[in-house]
C-alpha cells in the first residue's frame, strides 16, 4: 500500500512538473507557429484554441496542486544555464543592433554595462566553484499559482481580444504596416516568459525571463514603428535596463559572498537565517529596485505612460497580467526579507508616495488610457508599499490587490479599447452618455470601476488590510504611509466617480453604437466582467485556500494571526452589501415600467429657459445657445508636471537613500 | 394628514416688476415677519416649490419663462400673483411689450393687490393659498388631473 | 456581535430619523433665534419630509430615483453597521459608497446646476475622506480595534489621547452636515448660488428620500463624536450637544468659501492635526 501511495505521489509530482514546463513551452511553441502564419482565419483558430489551452492548463494546475505546499523541481540542469547564458548574449546583441539602427547611445551603454556585469557573474560562478549550481530551479507555491492564473486566464483572454481589435486597428490605421504575425508572436512569447518568471526559483533563470519581458514590452510598445512609438519603446527599455543592471548586480553579489551556490535560489535566499540576513538583504534591495523600475514606480513612471502609444490590448496586457505585475511580484517575493528593515520601509515609502501622487495626477487626465495608466501606477504603488512593510498582513493585502487590480484593470482597458474604436476617441469628455449609446460596454465599465474603488468590491478589502498593516508597521514611517493611503483613497474616489458620472449623465435618445463590436471582443469582455464579480464574491475562498497557506509557509504566520485578517461579521456584511448591489439594478429593471407611468417627465432646470437637448438652451429672442457640461480637472492644484516633479524629487531622494544604505551594508 | 399646509415652500419670480413688490416679498423673510414660523422657505428652485409667487406684469420675454417654471413645479401647486402689476399689468398694462397680468400665461389662484403689496397682505395671500393647496392635494389624491 | 447589538442596529432604522429630525428641528429653531427670529416648529423637518412624499412624482430621468434610493439604503446600512458595533473602516467605506450613489444620481440628470453640485460634492468627499479614515486609525491605535463595540469598551476618554484627531474630525464634520462655510455642494439652507446644487433636480418624493437619508447620516456622524467621549454616556451626550451647538454657531457666523480653500484647508488640518496626533501616540 505504501508503495502504491508513494507511486501516486511520484506520479503526481511528475505530472505537475510536466504542467509547469508545458505552460512555459506551449506559448513559446505557439508564438513560433504564429510568426509564420499570415492567414487571418488560421490565426484566429490557433490563437483561440491556444489561449483556451493555456487557460485550462492554469486552471488544471490550480486543481492539481490544491492543498500541496511549495514544491521544487529540476535540480540538476547545468546545460540549461549555458543555454540561457547564450540566449542572454543573443538578446544583448539584438538590442545593440536596434540601438545602432535608431541611434540610441544611452541604451547601448546600459546594455553593455549589464553584459559586463553578467560576464563578471559568469566568471565568478566558474572560478568560485559555483559552476555546478545545485538546488531547485523550477518551483511552484500558492503565490506562483495565483500569478499563473492571472497570466493564464487574463493574459490569454487579452490575446483572444486582440484578434478582433487588431483587425479593426489596421482598418483604422492604414498607415501602419500590418505586422500581426510578429505581434501575436510577441504576445505569446510574453506569456511564456511570464510563466517562466513566476515558476523560476533560480534567480539566474528568473533574470533571464525578466529580460525577455523587458524586450517583449519594448518591441510591443514600438509596434506601430511611428516616431512616437519608437521613442517610447526605447524609454521603456532604458528605464527597465536600469533595473536589469541592479538585478545582475544582485546576482554578482550573491555569487561572490554566499557560502554556497544554493543562495542563488529564491527559496533559500528569502528564508536565510538571521546570521545571513545581510546576505539576503542586499540582493533584496537591488532586486526590489529592479522591481520598482519594472512596476513603473516614481521616478520611473514615465515609461508606462509612454507605453500608451501601443495598441490597447498591449496596454491591457502590460497593466494587468504581465510586465508591471512581474515588478511587484519580485518585491512581494522578497517581502519576508524586507520586513522591519530600513530598506523595506524606504521602498514602502516610494510606493506610498507613488500611490498618492499618481492618484492626484489621474484627476487631471481626460484621456481615458492615461487615467487608467496613472491609476495602475498608483495601485502598484500600494502593492509596493505593502511589500515593503512586509508583514504577513501587508503581503495578504498586496496579493489581493494584485488579483483585484488584474481583473478590473484589464476589463477597463479592453472596454476603453472597444469604445475608442466605436466612437473614435479616448477622451472621457466624449464618453458622455455612453450608457445610452453603448449600454453593455458602459455597464461593464461601471462594474470595472466599481471593482477598482467601491466598497464591497475587492479593493476595499485590500485597502482595509493595508491600513491595518500600515498602522502596525514600524512608526513613525507607518503613519506616513497611513497618511498617503488616506489622502490617496479620497483622491481615487474623485477621479473614478466623475468618470462614472460622465458615462451615466446625458440621455438624449440616440442610436446604438455597439452593434458592430466583434464577437470575440464581446466574449472576452463578458468573461472578464464575470471574473470581476467572481473574485468579489469568492475572495474569502481565495484567501482561505490559497493565501493563508502561502502566508503560513512563506511568512511563518500563525493561524491565530490569520484569523484576524478577516472577521466573520465583516465578511457577512460585505457579502450582504454585494448582494444588495447586485439586486438593486435588477429592481430598477423591475420597477422601470411602474416608474415610467407614475412619473411625469420634466426638462432640466435652466433658469426657466427651455432646454430640450443637453447641448443647448433657448436664450432670449429664441436664440439657441450652446451648452456643455465638463468635469473638473483641478489642474491648478494637481497639475501633472507639478506632481511628477514633486514625486520624482521625493522618490529619487528615497532611492539614493536605499543605495546609500545598501553600500553602507556592503562596506 | 396633510403636511402641505405646514411646509409650503415658495418660489419667487420677478416677471417684470419694478422691484417694489420683490423687496416686500423678501421682507417677509426678515426677523420682523419671519415666515419660516409657518415652515415657509424661499427656495430658488421650481422642483422644490409648492407656491409660485410672481411679482410684476408678464412681458413677451418672461411669459415663456413663467410657463416653463410653472411646468417644472410638481403638483399640487398654487400661483400667487403679488402686486397690482402681477394681477392686471398695473400702470404698465398699456405698454407695447406687456401682455398683462400673470393670468395671461398661467392660471392664478390668489391675487395680492397693492403697489407695492404690503408684507402683511403677502403673508395673508400665502395663507389663503395654503387651503387651495390642500384642496388640490385632495383632488389629486382622488385621481383628478392635478393643475 | 451579539443579538443585543444587532437589535441596536435594527432600532436605528426607526429611531435614526426620529432623533435626526428632532436634532435638525432644534437646529433650525436655534439658528432662527441666533438671527433674532422665532423660527419654525421643532417638528418642521418631519412636516417637510411628509409633504415631499405627498407631492407629484416628477423626474428629468427615471433612473435618478434609483440612485437616490440606493443612497438611502446604503446610508441606513452604514448606520446599522455603526450602531450594531461593527467595523469603523467598513462604516467609512460604505458611507463613501452611499455618497457615490448620490453623486451619480445628480450626474444622471445632466443638469448644469446638479452637475456643478456633483463636482463640488466630489471635492468635498475628497477633502473629508482622509480625516475620517485617520479618525478610525487613531481609535484603532488607542484601543487596538476598529470595532465600535471595542472602542466603546475601552474605558478611558479618547478625547484626551486624540485631541488633534477630534478637532480634525470636527473640521470635516462641517462638510458632512452641509453647514457653512463648507456647504459648497448643497446647503441645508434654502437659497444658494447654485440654485440647490446637488439636489436641484430631485423633486417631491425623491427629494424626500434624500432629506430622510440626511437625517440618518446626521445621527450617525454624531455617533462618531460620541465615540470620543464614549466612556461615560453622560459626558458623551453632553459633548455631542455641545459639538452640534458649535456647528450651528459656525454655520451662522461664517460665509461659504470656494472649493480651493475648502479642500486645501481640510487636507492641511488632516495632515497637521491628524498626522501629528497619530505620530504623537507612538511617542507617548
Amino acid at each position: 500500500m505504501i508503495n502504491n501511495d508513494e507511486c501516486t505521489i511520484w506520479y503526481q509530482r511528475c505530472f505537475v512538473e510536466f504542467l509547469l514546463l508545458f505552460l512555459i513551452f506551449f506559448p513559446l511553441v505557439l508564438a513560433c507557429i504564429l510568426l509564420g502564419i499570415r492567414g487571418e482565419k488560421l490565426r484566429d483558430i490557433i490563437v483561440t484554441t491556444g489561449a483556451l489551452v493555456i487557460g485550462t492548463g492554469t486552471l488544471y494546475l490550480l486543481i492539481a496542486t490544491l492543498g500541496s505546499h511549495a514544491t521544487y523541481y529540476l535540480t540538476n540542469t547545468q546545460t540549461v544555464h549555458y543555454i540561457l547564458f547564450l540566449l542572454e548574449i543573443g538578446i544583448t546583441l539584438f538590442i545593440l543592433y536596434l540601438c545602432r539602427k535608431y541611434h540610441q547611445r544611452l541604451v547601448a551603454l546600459l546594455v553593455c554595462i549589464q553584459m559586463a556585469i553578467l560576464i563578471i557573474f559568469g566568471m565568478g560562478s566558474l572560478t568560485s566553484g559555483h559552476a555546478t549550481t545545485e538546488g531547485a530551479n523550477l518551483f511552484f507555491d500558492e503565490f506562483s499559482i495565483i500569478m499563473a492564473l492571472i497570466i493564464g486566464i487574463i493574459g490569454s483572454l487579452i490575446c483572444i481580444y486582440s484578434l478582433g481589435y487588431m483587425r479593426s486597428y489596421h482598418l483604422h490605421h492604414p498607415e501602419i504596416s500590418d505586422r500581426r504575425p510578429f505581434f501575436f508572436f510577441l504576445l505569446f512569447l510574453f506569456l511564456s516568459a511570464m510563466f517562466g518568471l513566476v515558476f523560476s526559483n533560480n534567480l539566474v533563470w528568473l533574470f533571464f525571463f525578466w529580460e525577455i519581458t523587458t524586450v517583449c514590452s519594448f518591441l510591443l510598445i514600438g509596434y506601430a514603428k511611428t516616431k512616437d512609438a519608437i521613442k517610447n519603446g526605447f524609454l521603456a527599455l532604458l528605464l527597465n535596463l536600469l533595473g536589469g543592471i541592479t538585478f545582475a548586480g544582485a546576482l554578482v553579489y550573491i555569487t561572490y559572498t554566499a557560502p554556497s551556490p544554493e543562495y542563488l535560489n529564491l527559496s533559500t535566499l528569502t528564508t536565510a537565517g538571521p546570521d545571513l540576513a545581510l546576505l539576503a538583504l542586499v540582493p533584496a534591495g537591488l532586486i526590489s529596485f529592479a522591481g520598482l523600475t519594472k512596476s513603473a514606480q516614481m521616478p520611473f513612471s514615465s515609461w508606462l505612460i509612454g507605453a500608451m502609444v501601443a495598441p490597447t490590448p498591449v496596454s491591457a496586457l502590460l497593466h494587468s497580467s504581465t510586465m508591471v505585475k512581474a515588478g511587484v511580484y519580485v518585491i512581494v517575493r522578497f517581502a519576508p526579507v524586507l520586513e522591519g528593515q530600513f530598506i523595506g520601509m524606504l521602498i514602502a515609502l516610494v510606493g506610498g508616495i507613488t500611490f498618492f501622487l499618481a492618484s492626484c495626477i489621474a484627476i487631471t487626465q481626460n484621456n481615458a488610457k492615461k487615467l487608467l495608466a496613472y491609476s495602475t501606477i498608483a495601485n502598484l504603488g500600494l502593492v509596493v508599499a505593502c511589500a515593503g512593510v512586509g508583514s504577513h498582513e501587508a503581503v495578504w493585502a498586496a496579493i489581493l490587490l494584485i488579483i483585484f487590480h488584474a481583473v478590473a484593470k484589464s476589463l477597463l482597458f479592453l472596454c476603453t479599447g472597444t469604445v475608442e474604436h466605436q466612437i473614435g476617441s479616448r477622451d472621457i469628455e466624449e464618453m458622455n452618455g455612453l450608457f445610452v449609446t453603448m449600454p453593455k460596454v458602459a455597464t461593464m465599465m461601471l462594474i470595472g470601476m466599481a471593482g477598482m474603488f467601491l466598497a464591497p468590491f475587492g479593493m476595499l478589502i485590500s485597502k482595509w488590510a493595508t491600513l491595518r498593516a500600515f498602522v502596525d508597521a514600524s512608526p513613525p514611517l507607518g503613519i506616513l504611509l497611513v497618511l498617503f493611503l488616506a489622502l490617496g483613497s479620497g483622491v481615487t474616489v474623485f477621479f473614478w466617480t466623475k468618470w462614472m458620472g460622465k458615462l451615466i449623465g446625458y440621455h438624449e435618445e440616440k442610436k446604438n453604437d455597439e452593434e458592430s463590436v466583434n464577437r470575440s471582443e464581446w466574449a472576452v469582455l463578458y468573461i472578464i466582467t464575470g471574473l470581476v464579480a467572481l473574485v468579489a464574491f469568492t475572495f474569502p475562498l481565495i484567501s482561505g485556500t490559497i493565501l493563508e497557506p502561502y502566508l503560513i509557509s512563506a511568512h511563518n504566520a500563525t493561524t491565530e494571526s490569520l484569523d484576524k485578517l478577516l472577521f466573520y461579521d465583516d465578511l457577512i456584511i460585505i457579502l450582504l452589501m454585494l448582494s444588495l448591489i447586485v439586486v438593486m439594478p435588477l429592481s430598477l429593471y423591475f420597477f422601470r415600467h411602474a416608474w415610467k407611468e407614475s412619473y411625469r417627465k420634466v426638462p432640466r432646470y435652466v433658469c426657466g429657459r427651455e432646454a430640450l437637448s443637453p447641448h443647448s438652451f433657448t436664450g432670449s429672442i429664441g436664440v439657441q445657445k450652446e451648452m456643455g457640461l465638463s468635469n473638473y480637472y483641478l489642474e491648478d492644484i494637481f497639475g501633472e508636471l507639478r506632481m511628477l516633479r514633486i514625486g520624482d524629487l521625493c522618490t529619487i531622494a528615497l532611492i539614493v537613500l536605499i543605495f546609500a544604505a545598501l553600500i553602507g551594508m556592503v562596506v | 394628514m396633510s403636511y402641505l399646509k405646514k411646509s409650503p415652500w415658495i418660489l419667487h419670480y420677478d416677471a417684470s416688476s419694478c422691484n417694489g413688490c420683490d423687496i416686500e416679498v423678501l421682507a417677509c423673510l426678515t426677523p420682523l415677519y419671519d415666515v419660516e414660523r409657518f415652515g415657509i422657505i424661499n427656495t430658488g428652485n421650481p422642483k422644490h416649490a409648492d407656491i409660485f409667487v410672481i411679482t410684476g406684469g408678464i412681458n413677451e420675454q418672461s411669459s415663456v419663462v413663467v410657463k416653463n417654471i410653472y411646468d417644472q413645479i410638481p403638483s399640487p401647486k398654487v400661483v400667487v400673483a403679488v402686486g397690482i402689476c402681477a394681477a392686471t399689468g398695473g400702470v404698465f398694462r398699456e405698454c407695447y411689450n406687456i401682455k398683462g397680468g400673470v393670468n395671461t400665461t398661467i392660471p392664478v389662484d390668489v391675487y395680492v393687490p397693492g403697489c407695492a403689496a404690503r408684507p402683511e397682505s403677502i403673508i395673508d395671500g400665502i395663507v389663503a393659498a395654503l387651503s387651495i393647496l390642500e384642496e388640490k392635494r385632495k383632488a389629486m389624491k382622488k385621481g383628478e388631473t392635478p393643475l | 456581535m451579539d443579538l443585543m447589538h444587532i437589535l441596536y442596529g435594527v432600532s436605528f432604522i426607526l429611531f435614526g430619523p426620529l432623533i435626526g429630525g428632532i436634532i435638525v428641528g432644534l437646529d433650525r429653531k436655534l439658528t432662527a433665534r441666533m438671527q433674532g427670529r422665532v423660527g419654525p416648529p421643532v417638528l418642521q423637518p418631519f412636516y417637510d419630509i411628509g409633504k415631499l412624499f405627498q407631492k407629484e412624482r416628477i423626474a428629468v430621468i427615471y433612473s435618478e430615483n434609483f440612485w437616490v434610493i440606493a443612497y438611502l439604503i446604503f446610508i441606513v446600512a452604514t448606520g446599522m453597521i455603526f450602531f450594531a458595533g461593527g467595523d469603523l473602516l467598513l462604516v467609512i467605506f460604505a458611507l463613501t459608497l452611499a455618497h457615490v450613489f448620490l453623486i451619480i444620481g445628480a450626474f444622471s440628470s445632466s443638469s448644469p446646476y446638479a452637475h456643478v453640485g456633483a463636482q463640488r460634492e466630489l471635492i468635498q468627499l475628497m477633502a473629508i475622506e482622509p480625516m475620517v479614515i485617520l479618525t478610525a486609525v487613531g481609535m484603532y491605535q488607542v484601543t487596538g480595534s476598529f470595532f465600535v463595540i471595542d472602542i466603546l469598551a475601552y474605558g478611558g476618554l479618547l478625547i484626551f489621547v486624540l485631541p488633534g484627531v477630534f478637532v480634525g474630525f470636527l473640521y470635516v464634520l462641517t462638510f458632512k452636515l452641509r453647514k457653512s462655510p463648507f456647504d459648497l455642494a448643497t446647503s441645508h439652507h434654502a437659497h444658494q448660488e447654485l440654485v440647490k446644487g446637488l439636489t436641484t433636480e430631485f423633486a417631491g418624493p425623491t427629494l424626500g428620500i434624500y432629506e430622510l437619508a440626511h437625517l440618518y447620516e446626521t445621527v450617525m456622524l454624531l455617533g462618531f463624536v460620541y465615540l470620543f467621549f464614549g466612556a461615560n454616556p453622560l459626558t458623551g451626550i453632553i459633548a455631542v450637544i455641545l459639538v452640534y451647538i458649535i456647528e450651528i454657531f459656525v454655520d451662522n457666523a461664517t460665509t461659504r468659501i470656494t472649493w480651493q480653500p475648502a479642500l486645501i484647508s481640510a487636507w492641511i488640518v488632516t495632515i497637521v492635526l491628524g498626522g501629528l496626533n497619530l505620530i504623537g501616540l507612538y511617542l507617548l
